[in-house]
């Protein structure tokens, strides 16, 4: 299991980088994404992996830490609402600048 | 119950709430953000008063012991950055009156600017590391709305920037966050920096403190992560800008002065160096950008980066002496590069450019902004007996005293690139002849009405606020020994968080 969910984290994190490089504000809200993902994997990773422990005191003898479950359930709400910003920015900045590279021109147009 | 080190936070919220409440009235969100962010100065204050009386404040939310529940608590220095955020929150809002146009006061300017308040004074009074993260996002997502609102094109191209760069500065502090966890098993602070000495693999410290380094560095726009602010703080309404040069790069700061104090002192030489390199960096690069720059906007963002330099300066350098230095810094910092940006707009009001091409003669016709500006330039260039003087003048001799010949000439030489940077701007603004096509009617024509009063008084508190603190600044700077020393010997801090459980 540890070994599977390394390998997705780092997937998701290495298509999050190279998304993020590109120069169209969608492909970099993509990428935002695909990293937020990545991180709220990791985060609750950091709790440890392991199963048949719920997180309840009393009725396992085992349980869960239930702290980064909290965490990752902030951070998802937080990147939820941060996402929703960025894509309306993105769509307000294309309709005022009339193309979707982050410099706000597009280098290839300029060329004769 | 300790109501005085959270009503910073609570203050700003209530009022940002009610202002949403009364959202049809400009006339009453106008009021509630006068006497919103008066009553958060004073509260500031009342914090300030209690912490020089017992040396911290803390409160435990919910009355969870110390590890378990999220610590609010105060030393000296979140106490002094609670009153600076009150400070620059009054002097904004009583200048916004008279600068923000009706049709950004409809889209709720005013209930945004009480958020980006509560997101500061959170993030300088929490004592639990999620926490901050979470007072971060607050404060972001407050300064995003700001940034844009108005929907200009200039506006829309800085704002992706900013946003993109910050938000993947929080996804790095978030798995920083995350790591520390795994390590530790708290998120405490405090705690966290009594457990962490005991934590066997000291390489693995190293990294987290680098990881802290780049997403605080992002916010605090610290060399080579500043690129996203000299794109983006020129774009906004100058009350926007003024309040983000103030505050919130500040807030990166403050917090690289916790972290490297607090929690991350246990490998200096390693982790200390690389904030010098940056400091010295950041120092240069933002100056040289400046001195490229003919717009009056830009000039002073790419100073802002600068100046944060000196500030990382004196976290880097790591003697007392250094951090009375570097926190003079901040507070002389906020307040003067306030006051430019106040009157850059002011200028703005009364030629309707920002560009020092199209500028000129403002000294003829306006001598008594001349004189405001050239204080507050002065003072940034560190000229005594101005606050910058005594700011620049502590981190150098800190500098000196520990033999780091290198960067203290470097901190030299880019004040005298500063008093360049800002002569050009007295040279081309106030001094030189009109270029032709300059509308001189408004320049020329008295004012009068009540906005331009409302500019001044911002204008005016904060020049009062340079002269106090050069001409009166011992008292700051005695507060300021208390600070150091605090910051020095975590242990006080550590023992008052955790006290509770012993």
């Amino acid at each position: 299991m540890e070994l599977l969910y390394s390998i997705t984290l780092g997937i998701l994190t290495a298509c999050g980088v190279y998304l993020l490089l590109r120069a169209r504000t969608f492909s970099v809200i993509l990428g935002l994404t695909l990293l937020s993902h990545a991180v709220n994997l990791f985060l609750f990773s950091m709790g440890r992996l392991r199963t048949d422990s719920p997180a309840l005191i009393g009725v396992v003898s085992e349980h869960a830490d239930p702290l980064p479950q909290a965490l990752v359930l902030t951070a998802i709400v937080i990147g939820f609402a941060m996402t929703a910003f960025t894509v309306v920015l993105a769509l307000k900045a294309a309709v005022e600048l009339r193309n979707d590279h982050v410099d706000g021109e597009n280098p290839d147009e300029d060329r004769p | 119950m300790r109501l005085e080190v959270i009503l910073p936070i609570f203050i700003p919220l209530i009022a940002g709430t009610l202002s949403v409440v009364v959202w049809r009235s400009t006339f009453y969100q106008r009021w509630i953000a006068v006497l919103g962010t008066a009553a958060l100065l004073a509260s500031g204050l009342w914090l300030l008063s209690a912490v020089r009386a017992e040396g911290h404040v803390v409160m435990q939310m919910g009355n969870w012991q110390a590890p378990f529940g999220i610590t609010i608590v105060a030393d000296t220095l979140s106490a002094v950055m609670a009153v600076l955020t009150g400070l620059m929150g009054l002097v904004v809002a009583i200048y916004s009156l008279g600068s923000i146009p009706a049709s950004h006061e409809r889209f709720g300017y005013y209930p945004l600017m009480h958020l980006l308040l509560a997101g500061v004074a959170g993030s300088f009074l929490t004592g639990d590391l999620f926490n901050l993260y979470v007072w971060f996002e607050v404060m972001l997502l407050a300064s995003f709305a700001l940034l844009t609102l108005g929907g200009e094109r200039a506006q829309m191209e800085g704002a992706i920037k900013y946003v993109t760069l910050n938000l993947f500065s929080s996804a790095i502090f978030l798995s920083s966050i995350g790591l520390m966890y795994g390590m530790v098993g708290t998120l405490n602070m405090a705690d966290i920096a009594d457990k962490l000495s005991e934590v066997e693999h000291t390489g693995m410290v190293n990294v987290l403190a680098v990881m802290f380094m780049v997403a605080f560095g992002i916010k605090a726009a610290a060399f080579p992560l500043f690129f996203w602010l000299p794109a983006s703080y020129h774009t906004p309404r100058v009350a926007v800008s003024a309040l983000f040069a103030g505050l919130l790069t500040k807030v990166g700061i403050y917090a690289l002065y916790r972290m490297f104090t607090l929690i991350f002192n246990g490998d200096v030489a390693y982790t200390h160096t690389i904030l010098l390199w940056s400091a010295g960096f950041t120092m240069v690069t933002g100056v040289l950008g400046a001195a490229a720059q003919f717009e009056f906007r830009r000039i002073l963002a790419f100073h802002s980066v600068s100046q944060i330099g000196y500030m990382i300066l004196g976290l880097a350098l790591y003697t007392p002496l250094a951090l009375i230095g570097g926190l003079f810094y901040v507070i002389h910092h906020s307040l003067v590069k306030t006051c430019l940006f106040l009157i850059s707009g002011l200028v703005y009001r009364l030629t309707g450019t920002y560009e020092l091409k199209e500028l000129g003669e403002v000294y003829r016709h306006r001598p008594g902004i001349a004189i405001l500006f050239l204080i507050a330039a002065l003072s940034l260039a560190g000229i005594p007996p101005l606050s910058g003087f005594f700011a620049k003048f502590i981190i150098v001799r800190a500098g000196l005293e520990i033999g780091a010949y290198t960067l203290t000439g470097i901190a030299l030489a880019v004040g005298l690139l500063t008093l360049f940077s800002m002569i050009k701007i007295w040279a081309e603004v106030f001094w030189k002849a009109a270029p032709e096509g300059m509308d001189m009617e408004r320049l020329k024509a008295p004012v009068n009405d009540s906005h331009g009063r409302f500019m001044l008084t911002g204008i005016g508190i904060l020049i009062a606020g340079i002269l106090l603190l050069g001409f009166w600044g011992q008292p700051v700077i005695e507060l300021f020994e208390v600070m150091a020393e605090q910051l020095m010997n975590p242990e006080g801090y550590i023992e008052a968080v955790l006290g509770g459980e012993q």
